[in-house]
């Protein structure tokens, strides 16, 4: 072979190279980028459409346009801010009692050298359960007549103790943040174990020989060498807890009389229960617009966190 | 006694009373399916029972008589739920798992323009909620024909698995050296063998993760399942379970039956692969 064919073949190798650089990657998002436009995009667009109409679930006419009446009804609802102000709530004190209680339970299942495989396997199990389920569980184990709760307050104060813990004012909203802090710590645990365990030992042994007390070391050394871990566990956790519907619509359905809706419940019961598909859909709307910012917002931070301390 | 030891200690109680908390509830839940509703509603509790059995779940699969008449046992569709939860939940994994990792690929092996912001579109999408999707979902489906259907409620769980996927199995190819594709490239592979021969035989283990995570998310999916399927064509397990938990209160047995059943997959997979899916958890999380 000449070495001037030999040019001409390494050159078309090279020019079908970069043209394959080229649309690969399209062919490659092609089918991603189809399923999510037929089922995320195009429903999210119509529910915008119809966010802007009267549709109902029974109405046989043809949607009508009304401009931004169903946004303005919403802020007139008596429902609507309390639920929105009730999620808000909701995600600021879960993802806090798992973050204290999982930076906890990380500092100590790290001291534990045997059976942590079997520790963590076991921790695990909660976050692999459908919320359904966990909602279920414990609507049994705090079932006002013969629930785990109740049981053992009979053996307390020996005779019958009837707390209806679903149904009473704070109470059914405590025992909704029980049930997702049970299911979501676990979360945590792992996160904040792996970020634990990846300190460099050194540290922690410069740490130990100062005499600091276990206290001191837990924090001023554990706690800002997992800062990284707590960020994206908090951004994380808070985005989740932020769609809470499953636990909630089984437990208590959002009720009794509105005690514990949330903001999705209450989407659920005006588009379905009450047949308003227009206003729910307004109102869903409005809090995937707060999600979608906060998770724009996380994944910026992230950015910059990466470029600043390079994780 | 010494700092050390006394630290051993300490650790070793907390650790044992929050394994206790995470699995008391779990002990109830058991414990409440193996015994006769009699001794259920009873005062005072009976705490250790002498009459366990496994008739609710005999019942419940069709099998064996009822001695207690449960309302339970065969009026509910189980084989149908969890013919429906499986079809559901293998093939929309399967579609994820393809579509996922084909996306992933572009994203981790390829510069080209827009892919920041279509990254970031994907994990916006993740970003909304399964009821929010629910509604305008069930009129499309009604549409065409894909309402109360396995293949309808496939597309849209692979669809929400899809962008998690492609995030996992990024970060699982990123971590592949270079100098091994490279070689191949080399060799005269063009990309995409190279890809298929070299890089996915690598990834084994993430596909495994992410494919555990996509099953159990559609095994459990409620909020878009409970509203776009009607009947047992198409109904899972965590629509029937919320179905049944509303009409028959007081069998409390044969919900926790139901219950347990339900949570079998997830326990079997957590065991299974319980070391890919702390890597796929921590490198998720740590790398995004």
């Amino acid at each position: 072979m000449g070495s001037k064919e030999k040019q001409k073949k390494e050159k078309q190798k090279h020019s079908s190279v970069m043209l394959e650089e080229r649309r690969l990657p399209v062919f490659l998002l092609l089918p991603a980028a189809a399923l999510i436009i037929f089922v995320i995009a195009f429903p999210m667009i119509y529910s915008l459409y119809l966010s802007f109409t009267n549709f109902t679930l029974v109405s046989q006419s043809a949607p009508k346009f009304v401009g931004f009446r169903n946004y303005m009804l919403l802020f007139q609802d008596s429902v609507f801010l309390p639920a929105l102000g009730r999620t808000v709530l909701y995600i600021m004190i879960t993802v806090n009692i798992e973050l204290v209680l999982g930076l906890f339970i990380a500092n100590a299942m790290s001291h534990v050298v045997r059976g942590q495989g079997i520790l963590r396997t076991i921790l695990m199990m909660p976050m692999m359960f459908a919320p359904i389920l966990v909602g279920f569980q414990f609507k049994w184990i705090f079932n006002d007549q013969v629930g785990l709760v109740n049981n053992i307050l009979f053996e307390i104060f020996q005779k019958p103790v009837i707390i209806p813990w679903l149904i009473q004012k704070p109470l059914g909203f405590i025992t909704i943040l029980v049930a997702e802090v049970w299911m979501s710590t676990p979360f945590m645990v792992i996160i904040f174990l792996a970020g634990i365990l990846s300190i460099s030992p050194d540290i922690i042994d410069a740490a130990e020989v100062d005499g600091t007390t276990e206290w001191q070391k837990f924090i001023h050394v554990i706690v800002p060498s997992v800062a990284p871990f707590i960020y994206i566990a908090l951004a994380v956790r808070s985005l989740d807890v932020a769609r809470a519907y499953d636990l909630v619509s089984i437990m208590t359905g959002g009720g009794p009389a509105h005690r514990t809706e949330l903001i999705w419940t209450y989407v659920y019961r005006l588009a379905f229960t009450s047949q308003n598909f227009a206003i729910g859909s307004a109102m869903s709307y409005i809090t995937v617009l707060i999600a979608i910012a906060f998770t724009f917002y996380f994944f910026r931070q992230l950015i910059k966190m990466r470029k600043g301390s390079g994780v | 006694m010494s700092m050390k030891h006394r630290r051993y200690i300490s650790s070793k109680i907390t650790t044992g009373i929050v394994l206790a908390l995470f699995l008391i509830p779990v002990l109830w839940l058991i414990s409440t399916s193996l015994r006769p509703n009699i001794e259920i509603n009873t005062r005072p509790p009976v705490w250790i029972s002498r009459n366990f059995n496994f008739d609710s779940y005999l019942a419940l699969l069709g099998f064996g008589v009822n001695p207690e008449r449960f309302a339970f046992g065969e009026n509910v569709p189980l084989g149908a739920y969890l013919r429906n939860s499986l079809v559901t939940a293998v093939f929309s994994t399967g579609l994820a798992l393809v579509i996922g990792t084909l996306a992933a690929y572009a994203f981790s092996s390829f510069k080209f323009k827009g892919r920041n912001g279509i990254f970031l579109s994907l994990m916006l999408a993740r970003a909304i909620p399964g009821i929010a999707l629910s509604l305008p979902l069930f009129f499309l489906f009604t549409r065409m024909g894909l309402a109360d259907t396995s293949l309808g409620l496939i597309l849209a769980h692979a669809a929400l698995n899809v962008p998690f996927t492609a995030w996992l199995m990024a970060g699982f190819i990123g971590e592949i050296p270079e100098s091994l594709n490279d070689a191949a490239l080399i060799d005269g592979c063009s990309k995409w063998t190279a890809f298929l021969r070299v890089e996915l035989p690598l990834v084994g283990p993430g596909l495994a993760a992410s494919g555990i995570f996509a099953f159990l998310t559609s095994w459990n999916e409620f909020a878009i399942a409970s509203v776009v399927s009607r009947t047992t064509a198409s109904k899972t397990f965590p629509v029937g379970l919320f179905d049944f938990t509303g009409e028959f209160v007081s069998d409390w047995r044969g919900m926790c039956a139901m219950s347990v059943l339900m949570l079998i997959p997830a326990v079997i997979f957590v065991i299974i692969v319980q070391r890919q899916l702390l890597r796929g958890l921590t490198l998720g999380a740590v790398k995004g």
